[in-house]
């Protein structure tokens, strides 16, 4: 009996402390909250406050973000792709190199840029100063902002101008570096790979389609598709090539992808003028159909 | 004036009232929430007053732009239409009457009771991207349906946010629209500003909380700070058929907004409503012959808007000046001779309305109003026969927000007079108290 007695207040004891455990990993404590709300973002003249986003957050973000920055608020079921868990510190857009935090800065473009092709909307109504509160507010649920800077912002040489030869380059490293095995040889993001892909919490998740949209999930301009290829897209197996291409190649694999959206550009005109058709370049042509 | 006319006066008063809470129908879809798994909160200040976020999502045509507008993106169940109906007690009280039995001809009444509001359905969003569309069906309290609301709307033409055209019967486009109010009541439901006819005019029209027939076109800035829009307006006053007569009026309005650091986003803008109405009607067998509107003569309401946040208190400031031709002014058909010394009827009016954003589930509201008459139709009739007071308290509480349903507990009381307006001539005070549940689906 007095066995059974000790075996029962250790296995009490063990799952008080997995419980604590879980609480503490999972959840801020008071304590926790109340130091993280002194965070504050910085945007050029900007300083944003988390204690003064409080109230924004629960007004715009917390149907899908949460209460607790986990992504899992009360619309977060019906949403694909699924909202961001800012507990966990990880972010796609971001101007630093890959598996480190993003600047202030990248966190403020977001929020008022939105995420294209998502349930994410460009705040850019909201006022400067909410969005920089917001910022300061989102990196208050996650305790990497305590420990951890925020890295270096890559560096991203001038825009070369756009040639046939670049855009044909291009075309060659979207071949070289397998970008078809995710997007598809045609860019439509239906590569052999694609139907496997899942994020980095298990969920699945789509391989841009290029002939889809203009606008890119952290941008629109060049520069942020060059950016793209060379920080990654943390969280998602789309990963930073910039051990991988040389800076040229990154613009040339620019302008290839740019001439297969579907918008009036230069690369497009190029592309149709030198007959180049989305695909491995090197592929032979299709056999003549028998007689 | 005489008693005839300032009976009539009385009660064409009480019935703008009680039309303009018949009318105060307001346009909140949860519809939209469902939609985008967004809050109520997101795109109102409290429902169904708009913010910043949610006039950026009106004018871009019911859109996010996340390239995810299009119907084709959501799931085959998903029905865009919304219901809303209120029902409430209510305690409506005017202090002159007139009253066959009363010894002066006129006595208060009273009457208190539970009611319901009517109700709306509402349905809208796109038909593909950058095409959308809205109608609301609205009914009074007998469940008499009328078209509140039906247009569809080319958006973002060769994306560009500055060309957005919109066909069909709309809210005209003021930045602080009726449509968005915050309060309920007989006495203090609309805008009186937005209603406004002097005493002895009859131009019906350039009553500009009214949804009218129209062609408009609108554009704004990426992030809506600055917003424009100029509409063609038709002359049946927001009614089916061609009741009245070929003539147009424009509505003009525009806005710039700008951030003010922690204190929040400031608006100002202007808006001006002119044009041409008739004055007379053929007649057949004494009736008026629809579509038979003659004489034509101008109307004109201008003003100043303004939206100002002190961080959780927010001011809304709405001007007027405005003129009704000697016609109108003294209800003379453009055959007839004016009066002696017929004149245009010429007023200036404007309204403060308050909030105080307690949270997004917590909402107090107040409005004062003024209209001041400065030139009457007929030379030596009283300077301020009626003129409005109009005064507003009140609260909602909402007590959960989510983004499949709206529900507010709203309690407001509403004082208004004016003044001559009683059938003896003196002043025409009416009160209202409502406790009611609102709610939409």
């Amino acid at each position: 009996m007095r066995r059974m007695t000790t075996n029962g207040s250790l296995i009490l004891t063990a799952v008080a402390m997995v419980a604590f455990c879980s609480l503490s990993w999972g959840q801020m404590t008071e304590a926790d909250e109340n130091q993280r709300l002194g965070m504050e973002s910085h945007i050029g003249k900007l300083t944003g406050r988390a204690a003064d986003a409080q109230g924004t957050y629960r007004r715009y973000c917390v149907g899908c973000h949460g209460v607790l920055g986990d992504g899992e608020g009360e619309n977060a079921q019906w949403i694909d792709p699924k909202p961001r868990n800012f507990t966990l510190g990880i972010f796609k857009c971001r101007s630093t190199t890959t598996g480190t935090l993003p600047l202030d800065s990248d966190l403020y473009d977001t929020i008022g840029r939105g995420l294209n092709s998502s349930n994410m909307p460009p705040w850019n109504p909201l006022s400067a100063q909410q969005r920089a509160d917001l910022v300061a507010y989102v990196k208050h649920f996650s305790a990497r902002w305590v420990t951890e800077k925020p890295g270096e912002p890559i560096q991203i040489p001038p825009e070369p101008e756009v040639t046939a030869e670049r855009i044909k380059a291009g075309q060659a490293v979207f071949q070289k570096v397998e970008c078809w095995k995710c997007h598809g040889q045609t860019g439509r993001g239906n590569g052999p790979s694609a139907a496997t892909l899942t994020d980095d919490q298990n969920r699945p998740i789509q391989a841009f389609n290029f002939h889809d949209s203009v606008r890119f999930k952290c941008g629109t301009t060049d520069t942020d598709l060059y950016r793209i290829f060379m920080t990654g897209l943390d969280g998602t197996p789309m990963p930073s090539w910039s051990d991988n291409i040389k800076p040229d190649e990154a613009w040339d694999l620019v302008f290839y992808l740019r001439s297969l959206q579907p918008m009036k550009s230069k690369e497009k005109e190029i592309a149709r003028q030198i007959g180049l058709k989305p695909g491995a370049p090197s592929a032979a042509p299709a056999p003549a159909p028998q007689q | 004036m005489t008693s005839a006319r300032k009976r009539l006066a009385s009660s064409v008063f009480l019935a703008s009232l009680i039309l303009s809470f018949a009318v105060g129908d307001a346009h909140a879809l949860p519809a939209f929430a469902r939609k985008y798994g967004l809050r109520c909160s997101a795109c109102h200040e409290a429902w169904p007053m708009l913010n910043y976020f949610g006039q950026k999502f009106k004018d871009n045509g019911y859109q996010l732009m996340n390239d995810r507008d299009a119907p084709i993106w959501q799931n085959n169940g998903y029905w865009p239409v919304t219901m809303r109906i209120t029902p409430f007690w209510h305690r409506e009280s005017t202090d002159k009457v007139a009253v066959d039995q009363a010894p002066s001809g006129q006595q208060q009444i009273t009457a208190h009771g539970f009611d319901v509001g009517g109700l709306d359905i509402l349905s809208g969003g796109t038909l593909d991207k950058n095409i959308s569309f809205l109608f609301v069906l609205s009914s009074d309290e007998n469940a008499l349906f009328h078209f509140e609301s039906v247009n569809a709307r080319l958006d973002n033409l060769f994306g560009s946010p500055w060309l957005n055209v919109k066909m069909g019967k709309f809210e005209l486009d003021n930045i602080v629209s009726e449509k968005r109010g915050l309060t309920l009541t007989s006495s203090g439901g609309g805008f009186q500003l937005y209603h406004f006819i002097p005493v002895g005019d009859n131009n019906i029209f350039g009553q500009i909380g009214d949804n009218q027939f129209g062609l408009e076109w609108m554009g704004h800035s990426a992030n809506d700070r600055t917003r424009i829009s100029a509409a063609l307006l038709g002359s049946s006053d927001g009614n089916v058929d061609l009741l009245n007569s070929n003539a147009y009026s424009g509505f003009f309005a525009g806005s710039q907004a700008f951030d003010v650091g922690s204190l929040g986003t400031q608006r100002v803008g202007f808006y001006a409503m002119v044009g041409q109405v008739p004055t007379g009607f053929l007649t057949s067998g004494g009736a008026p012959i629809a579509g038979g509107g003659f004489g034509n003569k101008t109307f004109s309401r201008e003003g100043f808007t303004g939206i100002f946040y002190l961080k959780k208190l927010d001011f809304q400031v709405v001007t007027q000046h405005g003129s009704d031709n000697a016609y109108f002014a003294t209800s003379t058909a453009a055959n007839n001779a004016l009066p002696a010394g017929a004149r245009s009827a010429v007023w200036n009016g404007a309204f403060v309305e308050t909030h105080y954003v307690y949270s997004p589930q917590l909402i107090f509201i107040q409005r004062s109003e003024w209209i001041r008459m400065s030139q009457q139709g007929i030379p030596g009739t009283a300077s301020n026969l009626g003129n409005i007071d109009n005064y507003v308290f009140g609260y909602r509480y909402m007590p959960f927000m989510n983004s499949r349903a709206g529900f507010a507990w709203h309690n407001e009381y509403a004082w208004i007079r004016q003044r001559g307006g009683a059938p003896d001539g003196t002043d025409l005070t009416s009160s209202s108290v409502l406790l009611g549940f609102d709610f939409d689906f």
